[in-house]
């Protein structure tokens, strides 16, 4: 049986600031080297100073993955050299003396495959290394500190998975939880990163390391297991080792086997004492915890009489969902999450979109309202929403600028069908015989009106001019 | 202070005076690793301060010294190693600011065995300190800079830090009043880690009541540090004479009996023993059965914390020249680290053996395992004794040169002080005699944040000794 496990490093991307300084744990749009600062930086003398909204992310993260919490956490040292790490050691967390990390134990459905998790813990990210050219072949590597410190949430997984399809799932999953709890934006670069580990049936486990993407993961996992297979069946034995993600060739290759002999001289960082997390701090964090992507679905479905398919869509992105409910109401939530999916997504399917468009709740009740009211067609509302997503401006006022008033005056339609039947002497000929053309002058009419003609009336008006019923 | 207030002279010539005698005798005693070239701008600043009448600070311009391990903004802290020869520390750590703001001058920072790992200041990699009691003598450590400034009055106060000893030590062999305070009583913000669990900053000065006084300002919870404790502002001064009549005194056994010690520091010992009884307190024997084992312990867990605390001198992001290109990432730093000196690297091999995976269960843990029950062990007798007492260290100060090859016997010296550090309650060293023209201290120590009454009992045991001047 194949037996696959995760690692996943989750950065908490909406706090403020770094786990242990006052930099900013937005890192990304600063230039290098400079998102640091004394603490950070390790410069002799600094000291730690724990930021306390992290650990409530993170206990966060744990109870909704329906972890065990303790009711205090302690951070231990992880010792090793590398040049990322200014202090030549990471402060993180360790179960080995007694439970003390955010949460473990925990459980998360997908499908209906209940995947465990072992442990969840707080750390720090190091910087980040850039290479001149390929990384075994460099001549050159240049550090960029802006990273270092920024919180991270290590989620690790049992061996629950057997396919690569299952694992691709379940990271799906994940990152919709997390954008979901308001804790990160799994989608900037960097923020969810996962280490695979893999074993078939009488092997050992070997892990895959320097993943780029979800989808390389799973690129990687699956060829993992096909190489395991091979080797099984050609008899060869299957040595536990630590493999790379080669990107550019699509394979694992063995990485050096001095990362096996890893000691980490774990011990208590003494700098952050204990911190207490008990049960009103709990309670708090459980009643403000946001609605589960599930709950949310199954609402939708049971209260608005959304289908389950529009729900699943509409549930699991945090944006689009935040945008329903509050747009909808008593009467139109199934037409504003019908609109949401069909023609919002599809204009805002980006982040880069979504961070400047104008669109608001109110913009999308308004475009339902009126479009039941007769005062804009659908055709009319795609174009007024596209307007809106550019400059904002109220329902109204787009309709008066870009004249997408409703055309139901009958003179005026009369006299648009008028010419159109002037035009269209063929087609009014076989309309006479086959009363399915009748639609094909009505898209006519639409046509000429910019899609604002009220589509019934322009039907009635055609049946009586052409003489037919 | 007094005749400053009393304008018979301003601070610049009190400074001025200072530094010529600093000029005068740290050639030979060698307590300073540098001078602050602002100390007189300093001066001037504050005497124009009095003369607008403006609020001037507690310490009025009092001439300051500062272990060379921890930081000032704009200033080498080199913690007498040559990693950090060329070291400017980019802040400043908050003792430096709060004596800063109460108008102290920093007159220059002191020497220490290299990033205080010794107690005679013979690691240091700029030369050793020399005790002014006996200039063939080693002045104590890590602190022995602090200790020597003081002693030979080239300042008024100094402040320290103590990992194992390294205030009390040389406070007892310089003959000057050392205090270690509760572990978080004092910001360690701005002292280089060497084994950040147990260690404190704490002041050296020549009286009991100058060290109550530094303590009212160095002391209290610190944003920049999340170990310290609010203390409420405690008044360390007040009613610092209120004797210790009725007290409960414990003669802690194992360090009045140990092998180590010599029969001069007994004597003193059984003296003040007397003399705490003068004053009206009750003294009786008690024993700590754990403190045989604390040295080992303590060495242990101050590799492992040192052994990470120094990993980050990897010459990577600040340090001294050395051409990278080349190197593979470990040879660098393995190049890089060759300039620590033998002390050091000798705890960063034990640091690196004795917590990892393989060995952690016969050492480490075990170390952790005496910590907690010595601390079970104090929580205990604190339930009965007011105060424990016993010499500083076993010995007077030795000479150059007479322990630094034979380590187990110079770790040793560290027996009576290392159990404050595990345990983080607060320990004094008082000057109590000078036997064959060198001083001895007397311990003693209290239950956590006690540093009140602790003080009260120094400023009595202080108050009933006359010593002589340290020789010029």
């Amino acid at each position: 049986m194949t037996k696959i496990g995760l690692e996943i490093h989750c950065q908490l991307t909406n706090l403020e600031s770094k786990l242990f300084c006052p930099c900013k744990a937005d890192y990304r749009k600063f230039e290098p080297n400079t998102n640091i600062c004394p603490i950070c930086m390790g410069i002799p003398g600094s000291l730690p100073l724990l930021n306390k909204s992290a650990v409530e992310k993170a206990t966060l993260i744990a109870m909704a993955l329906d972890c065990r919490t303790p009711d205090k956490i302690a951070f231990f040292r992880k010792n090793y050299f590398y040049p990322d790490l200014p202090k030549n050691f990471q402060i993180t967390q360790l179960n080995v003396y007694g439970n003390t990390s955010i949460g473990w134990e925990g459980k998360i459905s997908v499908g209906d495959k209940e995947i465990r998790i072992r442990r969840i813990q707080l750390e720090e990210d190091p910087g980040r290394l850039i290479y001149e050219g390929a990384t075994e072949k460099t001549k050159l590597t240049l550090v960029d500190y802006n990273r270092a410190g920024t919180p991270l949430v290590e989620i690790v997984t049992e061996p629950d998975f057997e396919t690569p399809h299952q694992v691709r799932e379940f990271l799906n999953i994940l990152s919709d939880l997390l954008e979901n709890l308001n804790v990160s934006d799994p989608g900037l670069e960097g923020a969810m990163r996962a280490d695979a580990n893999v074993s078939i049936e009488g092997g050992s486990k070997v892990e895959i390391k320097n993943i780029g993407s979800f989808h390389d993961l799973e690129k990687a996992v699956h060829f993992e297991i096909t190489r395991q297979q091979s080797l099984a069946e050609r008899k060869i034995e299957i040595i536990q080792e630590t493999r790379h993600w080669d990107e550019g060739r699509k394979i694992t290759v063995s990485a050096r086997t001095k990362e096996e002999e890893a000691e980490y001289r774990y011990h208590l960082e003494a700098d952050i004492p204990w911190v207490r997390i008990n049960d009103d701090t709990k309670n708090q964090l459980q009643t403000h915890m946001p609605e589960s992507i599930s709950s949310k679905k199954k609402r939708y479905v049971s209260k608005y009489s959304i289908t389950p398919q529009v729900a699943d869509i509409l549930s699991s992105d945090r944006y689009f969902s935040e945008l329903f409910e509050n747009a909808k109401n008593e009467t139109n939530a199934k037409d504003v999450a019908n609109m949401i999916t069909t023609d919002v997504m599809g204009l805002l399917d980006t982040r880069e979109k979504r961070n400047v468009s104008k669109l608001n709740a109110e913009h999308l009740s308004d475009l339902i309202a009126s479009m039941k009211l007769n005062k804009i067609t659908r055709s009319s509302a795609k174009l007024a929403l596209d307007e809106i997503i550019k400059n904002g401006k109220p329902l109204q006022q787009i309709i008066g600028e870009l004249d997408l008033g409703h055309v139901s005056d009958e003179e005026e339609l009369t006299n648009i069908i008028t010419q159109v039947l002037s035009e269209e002497i063929k087609a009014v000929e076989e309309a006479k015989q086959n009363p399915e053309i009748v639609n094909f002058l009505v898209g006519k009419v639409m046509q000429k009106t910019h899609g604002k003609a009220d589509p019934e009336l322009t039907l009635t008006l055609l049946k009586k001019n052409l003489a037919i019923d | 202070m007094n005749c400053i207030k009393n304008n018979e002279f301003t601070v610049e010539e009190f400074i001025a005076e200072s530094l010529e005698h600093i000029n005068k005798v740290d050639e030979k005693l060698h307590a300073f690793l540098r001078i602050n070239d602002l100390a007189i701008k300093k001066a001037k600043e504050i005497d124009a301060k009095i003369k607008s009448n403006q609020n001037v600070g507690r310490c009025y311009g009092m001439p300051i010294s500062v272990k060379d391990n921890i930081c000032m903004e704009g200033s080498k802290t080199t913690c007498a190693s040559k990693v950090l020869e060329n070291f400017i520390a980019p802040y400043t750590s908050t003792v430096i600011s709060k004596l800063h703001s109460e108008d102290a001058i920093i007159i220059g920072k002191t020497n220490l065995d290299e990033f205080a790992m010794g107690l005679s200041t013979e690691f240091s990699a700029y030369g050793p300190s020399r005790n002014p009691w006996n200039n063939d003598c080693v002045p104590g450590g890590s602190s022995g800079g602090s200790g020597v400034s003081v002693a030979a009055n080239e300042c008024i106060a100094s402040l320290g830090s103590d990992t194992g000893g390294s205030i009390r030590n040389p406070a007892s062999f310089c003959s000057v009043v050392g205090l270690k305070p509760t572990y978080g009583l004092v910001s360690r913000y701005g002292l280089v880690s060497y084994a950040n669990s147990i260690e404190q900053i704490g002041p050296m000065t020549k009286t009991v009541e100058d060290s109550a006084f530094l303590l009212n300002m160095i002391s209290g919870i610190d944003p920049n540090d999340n170990t310290t404790i609010d203390n409420k502002n405690q008044d360390y001064l007040n009613n610092i004479d209120a004797g210790i009549n009725g007290k409960k005194i414990g003669i802690v056994t194992e360090m009045t009996n140990s092998d180590g010690l010599s029969a001069d520091v007994l004597d003193a010992t059984n003296d003040s023993i007397k003399t705490f009884e003068k004053l009206g307190a009750n003294c009786e024997q008690v024993s700590l059965q754990m403190v045989p084992y604390t040295v080992a312990a303590y060495y242990t867990i101050t590799s492992t914390e040192a052994g990470s605390n120094l990993a980050r001198y990897d010459n990577v992001r600040y340090g001294y020249e050395l051409d990278s290109s080349g190197f593979e990432f470990n040879s660098y730093i393995s190049q890089a680290r060759s300039k620590l000196g033998p002390e050091v690297i000798r705890r960063m091999i034990l640091g690196g053996f004795v917590p990892s995976a393989g060995h952690a269960g016969k050492y480490f843990l075990k170390a952790l395992k005496v910590k907690s029950k010595l601390i079970n062990e104090i929580n205990y007798v604190f339930k009965k004794f007011d105060f424990l007492i016993s010499p500083t260290v076993p010995i007077q100060p030795f000479k150059f040169g007479e322990k630094i090859n034979d380590p187990v016997s110079f770790m040793m010296v560290d027996f009576n002080t290392v159990t404050a550090n595990l345990t983080g309650i607060p320990a004094i060293s008082v000057p109590y005699k000078i036997t064959n023209g060198l001083p001895i201290g007397i311990q003693i120590m209290s239950n956590h944040l006690e540093e009140h009454s602790l003080l009260q009992a120094a400023y009595a045991l202080e108050k009933t000794v006359d010593l002589p001047e340290v020789p010029a």
